[in-house]
């Protein structure tokens, strides 16, 4: 055995050395799965080497093969009967996707990222990943690194996608916070938030790919726990969706060297965060773009020539992890001393294991190895056979000339002992709200207010730092109206110049919902998503979604059984809209410890919801601005009194309990008319209401638009009695948009629009004044667009 | 005839795709090539009409934007480089590809491009954006009479994106002064914008370029640079605004391109 390769001691060692190992090597393995290593080591008669203890650690990460949605779960629900789950993933996630069964999903969870149909030539592939315990220690390399990796993940799909569009979304801490009132350890909001944004800028703006739709939301429970999620869309020709790996095709790594970076990344992610992080600097990656620019140069000419059978990308466990999967139902092996390495003095695991970035490896038949060398060496892109893939079942590793692993793929794959976990629901109470109308009659300093909170506020600032035009097919940008500055509902992307076939991208979140009900937070996301996507004139028919679950510590039961409830809404309510899950990641352990006082803190539970739906023509998108004086302004779907998690009792220092349900009936019913009526020319601006209710829409879609709108609240269409003029324009109930219609097409719009709740608020006024009439007909709000629009960008412009 | 259009590519290049798509509408052959092989001998740069400098982030802009290719340029692939500029032929670069040409002292160049075996100076520079960031808008530009061939008989007034974070055009009060007087400020940053501005026009001067110029030609008007980016505006649809406004479905982008294939066409026939 080589020098540099040493053996863990576990045949031998009790319960407490055995976890003692588990900790002191990052390793995050539990003791049953302890237990299981060291039973199938009895077996083998021998200690496993370095290699293979991290080998298996990294494989059965939480990262990598996410556990506890495959978990058994015993839940329980507000005091009532134990429910057995087998597995959240199976029987929440999968099966929906099963039983919905649209023929355009090409590939589903199987891949790095999912795969549906666009046009007769190509497919798309979408994948939304996090990267936020590298974002805590290290904002910019951390969000850079998130961005890289998951472009690798759509360069990964199939036998590579060309990447053409980013999205991004975050949570932080609020901006204002004390510095006194910083957890110990971790870094000011604003310095994550600047070094997230500069990260996702430099590398997205590198790669030539536009990023042209997200979100940043803030609490201050991410203080310590940021959440950075990074999607990527890519296109992909139909004909190069399926991959494979034959015994005897080459092992080649393309891209950049192998250094000591990133090592423990898919463990240590799988880990709660105390004050002593920020000194784990070695397990966040360096990223160069330049690198992986050249990656995607280089393998789409490859790929385009069937160069290589199969192809996956080297991110968390490293060359670890993409051997071993590309190799799991044939067997690899590799040799060490190829990989290219930054510098020497790299032992063997660590060369295995290193999370070094801009590496992909794929699989090349022998026949085709010199015409590759000459494409990648043409493009300036080192690539080096590392071995070949066998027909042994085994991932076999050698270090010059010795074995160092010899792993067994079936145990490797298959050994990961199935957990079972305690989940405990117990709904909150919080003190209720009531209305305002009693203490005033003017609710223009309200509207203000919500206007100028950071989750409501202009992005502006951060969205003009990402270059969205490059590609030159973004067709509906992330800002629209009169003066490019409002906020859009989605943005749409053509991908081929000239061609009208569209991709609308959208996303959907909102953790404040989860104080209530993650079952209501996660059934609004995808609400949201959904409305984005039919407001610049997509259909729910043609729309696929993505789950990315950040959560807190699932083996404390409390955070399991929201997890639950979230699992269960996206069940529910993707079912009934028809809206499969393509893909979808989870990071969990959002957590901090203070080691000194032991405090516990998790994030708020956070489901983001992204989707995608495929637009036959993009001629027929509308964006969210006001566009002409005269024009009617009416409100589509019912509101209710549901103020529960609202921004409006935010504001008021209230959480409340009626948070906005899903009437998935109703809410599908509204979505069909209303892209069907935008498919047929009657509307011309669609906004949704989402934070902040009609009264927020309505204020954004007349300084988008750059004039005035007169409204009447005793128009809102509603499902219950609402009495007072707050709850009606601030309820966040979900299904409902505002809607801009020609007095001329008002008919035509009515009539088509019978069997869905519409009310007429008013009209589009010449003057750029902001007036609403509350239930009595007195006058609840006036000021100017300007004073709106100002009270919404001024926030986050500093 | 029609023009043969060379699209360079390098590492870190971005826009070459658009770069190439707009080339084609405006009745073009073109070839993407990677500058190894014209360092390489492998492609012979004579073949072509046309070199196209797109943009992106040659080499990741590391050093300052655009050096590095402007180096390579100028020292590996020289003699071909003058002697397509000898031949009479047209040059643009866009947004990085502007970056490299003033690098290279092919902008604003001097009097005679082939000065024997002297370096063509560099005489300008695309410094950091006054705003300190990279920074994607569109802008209006006000065509300026110029001897530029790209934009002969273009509209007054054309609408843009930019997406850059070093832009700011600024060169020596000589510099300037001998470019107003040889007609080589081919674009401003329009002044009587609609649109909000502060004190510095800034952001309808998105970077702080001296004298507002968003784009210049060389003396004999064959080559050019911009920062903005015409081959992002080649239909109505990327307009920024094309749900409210009425807009022709050729972007204004496109005239730039058709004019350098026209003026190809009608000299080399």
């Amino acid at each position: 055995m080589s020098s540099k390769v040493n053996e863990f001691q576990i045949l031998n060692a009790d319960d407490d050395e055995l976890m003692r190992i588990s900790r002191e090597g990052t390793l995050s393995l539990n003791l049953d799965e302890m237990h299981a290593i060291q039973t199938h080591y009895a077996k083998l008669q021998r200690n496993p080497t370095d290699v293979e203890l991290e080998t298996i650690a990294q494989t059965w990460s939480e990262h990598c093969v996410h556990k506890t949605f495959k978990s058994i779960i015993l839940y329980t629900e507000d005091g009532n009967v134990t429910e057995k789950i087998d597995g959240l993933f199976p029987t929440y996630i999968q099966r929906a996707t099963e039983e919905i069964a649209k023929p355009w999903c090409v590939s589903v969870f199987v891949d790095n990222a999912g795969i549906i149909e666009f046009d007769d030539t190509y497919n798309l592939v979408f994948k939304v990943e996090t990267h936020n315990h590298p974002s805590a220690i290290e904002p910019y390399g951390g969000a850079g690194t998130g961005i890289g990796g998951v472009i690798r993940d759509s360069l990964g799909t199939g036998l590579g996608a060309k990447p053409i569009l980013n999205t991004d979304v975050f949570c932080f801490g609020l901006p204002d916070t004390r510095y006194e009132d910083l957890p110990k350890g971790t870094l000011h909001p604003k310095r994550v938030f600047k070094g997230v944004v500069s990260g996702v800028r430099d590398y997205g703006n590198r790669m030539g790919i536009p990023t042209a739709n997200g979100a940043i939301l803030f609490d201050t429970r991410y203080t310590a726990n940021p959440l950075v999620f990074c999607g990527n869309v890519g296109l992909i020709p139909k004909n190069r969706c399926d991959k494979s790996v034959e015994p005897g095709d080459l092992v080649v790594a393309v891209g950049g060297r192998t250094g000591r970076d990133g090592i423990h990344g898919a463990t240590f992610s799988s880990a709660e965060l105390d004050d002593t992080s920020e000194s784990l600097g070695s397990v966040v990656q360096i990223g160069n773009p330049i690198i992986e620019k050249k990656i995607v140069d280089a393998l789409l000419q490859a790929r385009d020539q069937n160069l290589y059978r199969s192809i996956t990308d080297c991110g968390a466990g490293g060359f670890s992890s993409a051997v071993g999967e590309m190799g799991e139902d044939t067997g690899a092996e590799v040799h060490l001393e190829n990989v290219p390495l930054k510098y020497e003095g790299l032992a063997p695991w660590e060369i295995w294991l290193s999370e070094a970035q801009e590496r992909m490896v794929i699989a090349v038949p022998p026949e085709n190895i010199e015409k590759l060398m000459q494409i990648c060496e043409a493009e300036m892109v080192e690539a080096t056979v590392l071995g070949s893939f066998t027909n042994s079942k085994r991932l076999q590793v050698f270090y010059e000339g010795e074995i160092v692993g010899d792993l067994d793929m079936q145990f490797l794959h298959k050994g990961l002992p199935q957990h079972v976990k305690k989940a405990i629901w117990t709904s909150p109470q919080h003190p209720e709200m009531s209305s305002r109308d009693e203490q005033t009659d003017d609710y223009t300093e309200d509207l203000l207010r919500l206007l100028a909170c950071p989750n409501i506020a202009s992005k502006e600032q951060v969205i003009r730092q990402y270059d969205h035009e490059v590609q030159g097919g973004i067709v509906i940008k992330p800002l629209v109206g009169v003066e490019n500055d409002g906020p859009s509902d989605a943005c749409v992307v053509t991908p081929i110049i000239g061609s009208p076939n569209a991709a609308i991208i959208s996303n959907g979140i909102n953790p404040k919902y989860s104080d209530v009900d993650p079952y209501i937070s996660a059934a609004a996301a995808i609400d949201e998503a959904l409305r984005n996507i039919v407001a610049v004139g997509g259909t729910v028919e043609k729309t696929a979604l993505l789950d990315n679950f950040c959560w807190g510590n699932p083996d404390k039961p409390d955070r399991l059984g929201a997890l639950v409830r979230a699992a269960k809404a996206c069940y529910d309510i993707a079912t009934a809209y028809g809206t499969p899950f393509i893909s979808g990641k989870d990071s969990l352990y959002n957590e901090y410890r203070d080691t000194t006082t032991g405090e516990q803190r998790a994030i708020p539970s956070t489901l983001l919801i992204s989707a995608i739906c495929v637009m036959p023509d993009v001629r027929k998108a509308v964006t969210m601005d006001v566009k002409k004086p005269g024009n009617l302004i009416y409100v589509v779907g019912n509101t209710y009194a549901e103020l529960g998690g609202s921004h409006y009792f935010s504001i008021h220092g209230y959480i409340g309990n009626k948070a906005p349900i899903v009437r998935t009936e109703a809410g599908k019913l509204t979505m069909q008319k209303l892209s069907a009526a935008i498919d047929r020319g009657f509307v011309r601006s669609c906004h949704d209401c989402s934070e902040g209710g009609i009264g927020v829409a309505a204020a954004e879609m007349a300084f988008a638009g750059g004039y005035g709108l007169s409204l009447n609240l005793n128009a809102i269409p509603t499902g219950e009695e609402i009495m007072s003029n707050d709850f009606l324009l601030f309820s966040e109930s979900n299904s409902r948009f505002l809607v801009e219609v020609e007095p001329q097409k008002q008919t035509e719009f009515e009539d088509h629009m019978t069997e869905v709740a519409i009310g007429c608020l008013g009209s589009v006024t010449d003057s750029p004044v902001f007036t609403v009439n509350g239930i009595d007909g007195e006058q609840v709000i006036k000021t100017s667009i300007g004073t709106l629009k100002s009270s919404w960008q001024t926030p986050l412009h500093t | 005839m029609k023009p043969n259009v060379l699209v360079l590519r390098t590492a870190g290049t971005n826009c070459d795709v658009e770069t190439d798509v707009a080339f084609k509408l405006a009745g073009a052959d073109t070839s993407l090539v990677h500058i190894q092989n014209l360092i390489s001998g492998k492609v012979d740069l004579s073949a072509f009409h046309i070199l196209a400098i797109p943009g992106g982030f040659s080499y990741g802009d590391d050093i300052a934007a655009g050096i590095l290719l402007a180096v390579e340029m100028k020292h590996k692939i020289r003699s071909a480089l003058e002697q397509f500029v000898d031949d009479g032929k047209l040059i643009i670069g866009i947004c990085n590809g502007f970056q490299v040409l003033v690098r290279t002292g092919l902008l604003p160049g001097v009097e005679h491009s082939n000065n024997g075996n002297s370096e063509i100076p560099q005489r300008a520079t695309l410094a950091m954006n006054t705003s300190a960031k990279f920074e994607c808008r569109w802008v209006e530009l006000e065509t300026q009479q110029s001897s530029c061939v790209f934009t002969r008989g273009i509209k007054s007034h054309l609408y843009l994106p930019v997406a850059h974070a070093e832009g700011r055009f600024t060169a020596s009060p000589d510099v300037l002064a001998e470019l107003e007087s040889h007609n080589q400020i081919v674009f401003r940053y329009d002044k009587s914008s609609k649109y909000p501005s502060d004190n510095n026009n800034y952001p309808n001067n998105p970077n702080g370029s001296d004298a507002d110029i968003a784009g210049i030609c060389d003396r004999t008007g064959r080559i050019f640079g911009l920062m903005p980016h015409p081959e992002r505006f080649l239909t109505k649809w990327n307009h920024p605004r094309w749900t409210r406004e009425d807009l022709p479905d050729e972007g204004d982008g496109v005239a730039i391109f058709r004019n350098a294939v026209d003026y190809v066409t009608a000299t080399f026939a």
